[in-house]
């Protein structure tokens, strides 16, 4: 089985991000950037699948500017077998990746494909299942437990309030969440023999994929307005009561 | 004619107020509002929707296989009704991030995740960096799709007399097998949507404490238990409880928050909280700085005071 695993390239989880001056989007001049976290577990979960003897190849693609192959050193670094960069531009909406998402599957065949439940910067959660619809895959979103067998994959995933236990085909999309596993430290000299292993290719500015979302402003939410300190149970009982109304 | 099309999110003990809530967001468009009642639901259920005031018509998909709706079979559902539609909304749930991006490809439109504001017919604000930042968006004119974050909306009254219509659902996609649901939670409120939270740190100390300090509070309080990632991590709390950015984002009446430092990861999780009591027995934690109300003492014996005094 070839599993094929899509990652993104985002600004570092411990950034404190701001918005641009003129508020025209997020200030990422300058700033540390990383394989966003979630696709982190992707990469894990596929090493893990090529471990237990399940996966045959396991093949990673990140879609982005120049930046993008970073992203992908770190998953060769990790230990995939080969990575695809696909240059395309900064302002891609969920629709826009899912599309050109689809050429690559084209062109490499892969039975499962792994992402993150959601890219950490603009936090979308769509890719995935838009993924799904286009190739008219089974999807399992947010999983926290995968375990394939034959044909099929079982699949735990995160509800609101629980988990759900699916069974579904191959092929199928499938999107991981952080508890699927902690994925490994990448160790320096795997760092540096990655550097020299080769960045793939794959042209896909035949590809029609506009973006449909357009940011037109980023701004700080307004800032929580100072409280006040109480001295014991009873004024914080009173104070909920009589002057926040929420007892 | 072009309406709005929500779908209703309920489990056996009713219509969860997040739909009630869903529904004020969805007549931001000053159009007729449908409510989507997917599988088999029980009488109480589809009463409670065609009381929801404003809504036009309650579509009943009754087949058995919706009764935990897949995302493909949904999503199919949703394109055998789209015509009709110029809105297809959802709360930013478990179900409606699962259904609704599937929808909106098979459509070919984007997709707004978690609309805080609606600026009618197609810009929005929403959070992106785990609620750090906000941004202002505008999709593409044509059929809208979107979640919203339910709690940002007061919810409608319940005085309506909407129609109750039963519509037929597509096939079931025999790729997907439904196995099992496992809510953890127990008898207490789902945290994504509870309108008290009680959460907890490491310095609980382990999962007895935890339970045995926070427990009678959050029930005394009707509220449902967080945690923060250390709790969860050290072992003290399950993990599906996990307050924050890498967590559930909530957005309650009251949060009160144990024990817990603060840490900016914690802080995106609950910033939109309406109240924020913190207890802490340091006086220059972090999140005295975004509590309404600050208790610098000793949480093992404000616990138990507090409940005793909520007993009251
Ligand atoms: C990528 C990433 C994502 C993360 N995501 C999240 C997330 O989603 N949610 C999250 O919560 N964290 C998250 N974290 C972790 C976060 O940075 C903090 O480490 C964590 O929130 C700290 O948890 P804590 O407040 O329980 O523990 P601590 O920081 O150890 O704080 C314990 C607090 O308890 C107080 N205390 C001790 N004893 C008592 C007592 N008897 N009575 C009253 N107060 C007492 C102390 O004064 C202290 O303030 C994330 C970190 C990373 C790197
Ligand atoms: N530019 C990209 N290149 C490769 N994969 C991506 C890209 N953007 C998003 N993804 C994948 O889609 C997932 C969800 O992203 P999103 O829908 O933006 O939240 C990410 O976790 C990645 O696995």
């Amino acid at each position: 089985m070839k599993v094929l695993v899509a990652l993104k390239r985002v600004v570092d989880y411990n950034v404190r991000v701001r918005p641009k001056a003129d508020g025209s989007g997020v200030e990422t001049a300058g700033v540390k950037m990383s394989v966003n976290p979630f696709d982190e577990n992707a990469i894990e979960e596929a090493l893990r699948l090529k471990e237990a003897g399940k996966a045959t190849e396991i093949v990673a693609v990140s879609l982005g500017n120049a930046g993008a192959q970073e992203g992908l050193r770190h998953a060769l670094a990790m230990g995939v077998d080969r990575v695809i960069h696909g240059e395309a531009g900064d302002d891609l909406d969920s629709l826009a990746v899912a599309k050109l998402l689809k050429a690559v599957v084209a062109a490499e065949q892969p039975q499962l494909v792994l992402l993150g439940k959601q890219a950490i910067d603009d936090d979308a959660g769509q890719t995935a299942q838009m993924l799904a619809a286009l190739l008219d895959w089974p999807q399992a979103v947010a999983v926290s437990k995968l375990t394939v067998e034959g044909n099929a994959a079982t699949v735990v995933r995160e509800i609101d309030g629980g988990t759900e236990t699916l069974n579904i085909d191959l092929p199928a999309v499938i999107s991981a969440d952080l508890r699927l596993n902690d994925p490994r430290f990448v160790k320096l000299p795997n760092l540096m023999m990655a550097k020299k292993k080769p960045i793939g290719a794959i042209d896909l500015s035949a590809v029609a994929a506009a973006p449909s979302l357009k940011t037109l402003k980023v701004a700080e939410p307004p800032p929580r307005k100072a409280g006040v300190k109480v001295n014991s149970v009873a004024e914080l009982v009173d104070k909920l009561k009589n002057e926040a109304g929420v007892l | 004619m072009s309406a709005v099309l929500l779908i209703a999110e309920f489990d056996t003990s009713g219509l969860k107020n997040a739909t009630r809530q869903s529904v004020r967001a969805a007549q931001s468009w000053n159009l007729p509002v449908d409510v989507l009642v997917l599988g088999p639901a029980n009488a109480a259920v589809l009463e409670q929707a065609q009381k929801l005031a404003g809504v036009r018509r309650v579509l009943h998909a009754n087949a058995a296989h919706l009764a935990h709706p897949s995302a493909e079979d949904a999503a199919k559902l949703l394109q055998s009704l789209a015509a009709d539609y110029s809105v297809v909304m959802a709360p930013h749930t478990s179900q409606g991030k699962n259904i609704l991006p599937r929808f909106a490809a098979l459509q070919d439109v984007g997709m707004v995740s978690e609309a805080l504001e609606i600026n009618a017919p197609n810009s929005y604000v929403r959070p992106i960096y785990a609620g750090n930042l906000l941004a202002t968006v505008d999709n593409k004119p044509g059929l809208q799709v979107l979640t919203v974050r339910a709690s940002r909306w007061k919810a409608v009254e319940t005085d309506g007399n909407a129609e109750v219509a039963q519509i037929a659902a597509p096939a079931a996609d025999s790729r997907v097998r439904w196995i099992s649901v496992d809510h953890a939670g127990g008898e207490r409120p789902e945290l994504s949507s509870a309108r008290v939270v009680v959460s907890g740190g490491r310095s609980l100390g382990s999962a007895e404490k935890f339970e045995a300090t926070l427990g009678p509070l959050a029930t005394q309080l009707g509220a449902a238990l967080g945690a923060t990632r250390a709790a969860v991590d050290a072992g003290y709390a399950p993990n599906d409880i996990q307050v924050g950015q890498t967590g559930t984002i909530v957005a309650p009446e009251l949060y009160i928050a144990m024990g817990v430092s603060g840490a900016i990861q914690h802080l995106a999780g609950i910033k939109d909280s309406r109240v924020i009591v913190a207890v802490n027995i340091d006086p220059d934690a972090m999140i005295f700085q975004v509590a309404d109300y600050g208790l610098v003492a000793d949480l093992f014996d404000v616990a138990p005071e507090l409940t005793a005094a909520l007993q009251k």
